[in-house]
């Protein structure tokens, strides 16, 4: 399994850097999106892959039966998310208003603070 | 005062100053005196926490009672320290320069609550003792840096942004890949407990790979040499205030990240990394110099100088000996504190003519001798004239460099210094010396902004006032260097000596 | 594009989905659940009164600002490290009332840290959604 989600996790990257490297940018909003993802199952991953229960406390219990599963990768990718998922909303927000105000989607046409 | 409330309160007071400003949101005289306010408490809190830290060692808190490897830690050493009082300095700085030149519009779009933001997403990552926490508080501060950069939606702006966003979220996702990474290996996050626990890691080529995945990342915030493009692509674009404000805290959290990592966590096999950092912080410097002698805009060429200083601050690290690192430190706080000075000159030189270009500029020499004459003082600081503070940070780091035998490095290091001089030169003799058009006199009224009712005196004393105070740090840094090194050495000290760090975290609780 | 069944059954749903978010916040405390997704829950009964009719009757059902409730929330959220810290412990850390409140079950600081995080996630996701619904009449910012 982990050899598949590496595999995943190889794909995504890759498909990320291919479509920042595009001219477009939608292209490169879906790059940042997919770049996330594979950052975030690269956490999951890193986290070992286990058979086990969700690490919650039962009812009338102090500690979660073993074998739970570690809870911290979970924890991190659950943040990474929700931050990523606002800094993307931006991002969106910011191209759709470059796109408005230059007037073109072409990366390449975007060069005139460059010198 | 109590070690739990002095380690929060840089956090807290700027969350509570935007919080407040939020409520007060249409109401924009007030939400101005909040900023001010709020600035001046974070400064006064940051001193009290660098005095105790100063007088009491590191110290520790482990929020939410929750005990150190399993819960978020906030520490300060005395290097995070001096940081803390930098960002409240520059805080301070930004904030009350900003209420005399911001337009009404960025005001009414929540400009002081985002500036507030972002100084507590400094604060936080340069108390943080937790790897994911570290990356929240970037994001806190990236998150808030990015509307700043953006707020007024002029197209500079808009395009220097997609570059600043997308160079941005790339090193945020390699620091996130990393920390996943370092947390598969360790089993935890807490950086004292993952130094102790790489000790005894045994798979070096690993661990140097994660260590260079967060040099990247840190490298692209800090605006290092191959991958600083970003930075003079967009810097130049949101109102100087916002530049100064980034140029003074932003790149120098990704230092300090580097530095805290290199000698906290990776001191394992890192003769590597670190002479990848000597080789970048060469070229750092020559780059950013040499990218700098061919503009002609001033706040450009100023973004240029950014990426070169920076170079300077990773040649302590790449150095490693404790003279370099406190050469570093010291450099660190002084380029903060002269670079933001030299964008905030450019600010009210844009006032006085209305235009950032070198070549149109002129004649500002007779009209303004104040003015120039606080240019000079932090140009000099930034080409390393003695006796100003720049050149005590340099000379410690040359001297660091000759003891070390690093010839190449220090060789760069006097020759950019050199062409520093001549940009710096250059930039005074367009801006001041070189005869200028025929409106020779200083015009107060060219400070009124459309839309605020303040008076022009009062928004020239608003933004002079930050200019004197910062060049005054300059000059005091320099005149009476003795005390403040010996700070920056101790901190170097206490760099170098980790167990100290790893104690205050893990041994004995709070 | 104003749909009648749509417009017909938001005014319906407007009140559940709120007290859903609501039972969200409360059963997050020892299941999963919480402040954050109570928020986003909560925030999707606007957007889709913002879909049914448009965004400035959605503002105007809403009544307060996203602003404020941003503000309100950080305030609560803030209040509830400041209270153990007033009691001498570090920040953040949970204090709990002794005695069960009905319906609430054990109350604290985490519960109260939960309302801040919803009223933020209300607030900021409110904030995103409806500028960008609202198509830019004249000059207005991209700003989140």
């Amino acid at each position: 399994m982990i050899i598949v989600l590496a595999f995943v996790i190889g794909g995504l990257y890759a498909a990320a850097v291919y479509m920042m490297l595009r001219r477009s940018l939608v292209k490169l909003i879906f790059g940042l999106i997919l770049l996330g993802h594979a950052s975030n199952l690269l956490i999951f991953t890193a986290g070992r892959l286990v058979r086990s229960r969700p690490p919650i406390v039962p009812e009338n219990a102090l500690v979660p039966v073993e074998p739970f599963a570690d809870p911290v990768p979970q924890a991190l990718i659950l943040t990474a998310i929700v931050i990523g998922f606002g800094v993307q909303a931006f991002a969106i927000v910011l191209l759709k208003r470059a796109y408005q105000v230059v007037g073109t989607d072409d990366l390449d046409q975007l060069k005139s603070t460059d010198s | 005062m109590p070690i739990r409330l002095l380690l929060t309160l840089p956090i807290l007071i700027p969350l509570a100053t935007a919080a407040a400003m939020l409520m007060a949101w249409r109401v924009r005289r007030l939400q101005r005196a909040i900023n001010v306010a709020g600035s001046t408490g974070l400064l006064a809190a940051a001193v009290a926490l660098f005095l105790r830290v100063h007088s009491d060692g590191i110290l520790a808190v482990q929020m939410g009672d929750w005990p150190a490897p399993f819960g978020i830690t906030f520490v300060a050493d005395l290097f995070s320290a001096v940081m803390v009082v930098l960002t409240g300095l520059m805080g301070l700085a930004v904030s009350v320069y900003s209420t005399g030149s911001i337009d009404v519009r960025r005001e009414a779009f929540g400009y002081y609550p985002l500036l507030h933001i972002l100084l507590m997403g400094v604060c936080g990552a340069f108390l943080t003792g937790d790897v994911f926490n570290l990356f929240v508080w970037f994001e806190a501060m990236l998150i808030a840096s990015f509307v700043l950069m953006t707020l007024g939606g002029e197209r500079a702006q808009l395009e220097g942004a997609v570059k600043y966003v997308t160079m941005n979220l790339f090193s945020s996702a390699i620091f996130l890949a990393a920390t996943g990474l370092l947390y598969g290996i360790v089993g935890t996050l807490n950086m004292a407990d993952a130094a102790q626990q790489l000790d005894a890691a045994d798979n070096p080529g690993l661990i140097t790979t994660i260590a260079l995945l967060f040099l990247v990342s840190f490298g692209i915030k800090a605006a290092v040499f191959p991958l600083f493009f970003w930075l003079p692509a967009s810097y130049h674009t949101p109102p100087v205030a916002v530049t100064a404000l980034f140029s003074g805290l932003l790149t120098k959290v990704g230092v300090y990240a580097g530095v805290r990592f290199l000698t906290l966590i990776f001191v394992q096999e890192s003769e590597f990394t670190l002479k990848l950092t000597l080789v970048v912080a060469g070229f750092t410097m020559v780059t950013g110099v040499l990218g700098a002698a061919v503009q002609t805009e001033f706040r450009r060429l100023l973004s240029f100088h950014i990426v070169s200083q920076i170079g300077y601050a990773l040649m302590g690290l790449g150095l490693f000996t404790p003279l370099a690192l406190a050469g570093s430190v010291y450099f660190l706080f002084h380029v903060s504190v002269a670079k933001s000075a030299l964008f905030l000159v450019s600010g009210v030189v844009y006032k006085l003519r209305g235009t950032y270009d070198l070549k149109k500029l002129g004649g500002l020499m007779q009209p303004a001798p104040g003015l120039s004459a606080l240019f000079l003082i932090s140009a000099f600081s930034l080409a390393g004239i003695p006796p100003l503070a720049g050149f005590w940070a340099k000379f410690a780091l040359v001297r660091a460099g000759l003891e070390s035998a690093q010839y190449g490095i220090v060789a760069a290091a006097l020759g950019v210094s050199i062409l520093t001089l001549f940009s710096m030169t250059k930039i005074w003799a367009e801006v001041f010396w070189k005869p200028g058009d025929e409106s020779a006199q200083e015009d107060v009224s060219s400070f009124a902004v459309p839309g605020v009712e303040a008076r022009p005196h009062s928004i020239r004393r608003r933004m002079l006032a930050p200019i004197v105070l910062l060049t005054a740090i300059t000059i005091i840094l320099g005149v009476a260097a003795d005390p403040f090194f010996a700070i920056a050495q101790r901190a170097a000290d206490q760099l170098l000596d980790r167990g100290q760090y790893i104690r205050a975290v893990l041994g004995g609780g709070m | 594009m104003r749909s009648l069944i749509l417009s017909t059954a938001v005014r319906f749903l407007l009140p559940l989905i709120l007290l859903f978010s609501v039972f969200l916040v409360l059963r997050g405390h020892n299941e999963p659940g919480g402040g954050f997704i109570g928020g986003l829950v909560a925030s999707t009964a606007f957007a889709l009164y913002a879909l049914a009719y448009d965004v400035t009757q959605a503002r105007k059902t809403l009544r307060a600002s996203p602003h404020s409730l941003v503000a309100a929330g950080l305030l609560t959220a803030l209040l509830s490290g400041l209270l153990p810290l007033a009691a001498g412990r570090p920040f953040l850390t949970g204090l709990w009332i002794k005695r069960e409140i009905p319906v609430l079950g054990k109350a604290g600081t985490p519960l109260l840290f939960d309302a801040g995080v919803y009223l933020v996630v209300l607030g900021v996701m409110l904030m995103i959604i409806f500028s960008l619904a609202e198509e830019p009449k004249g000059e207005r910012k991209a700003k989140r």
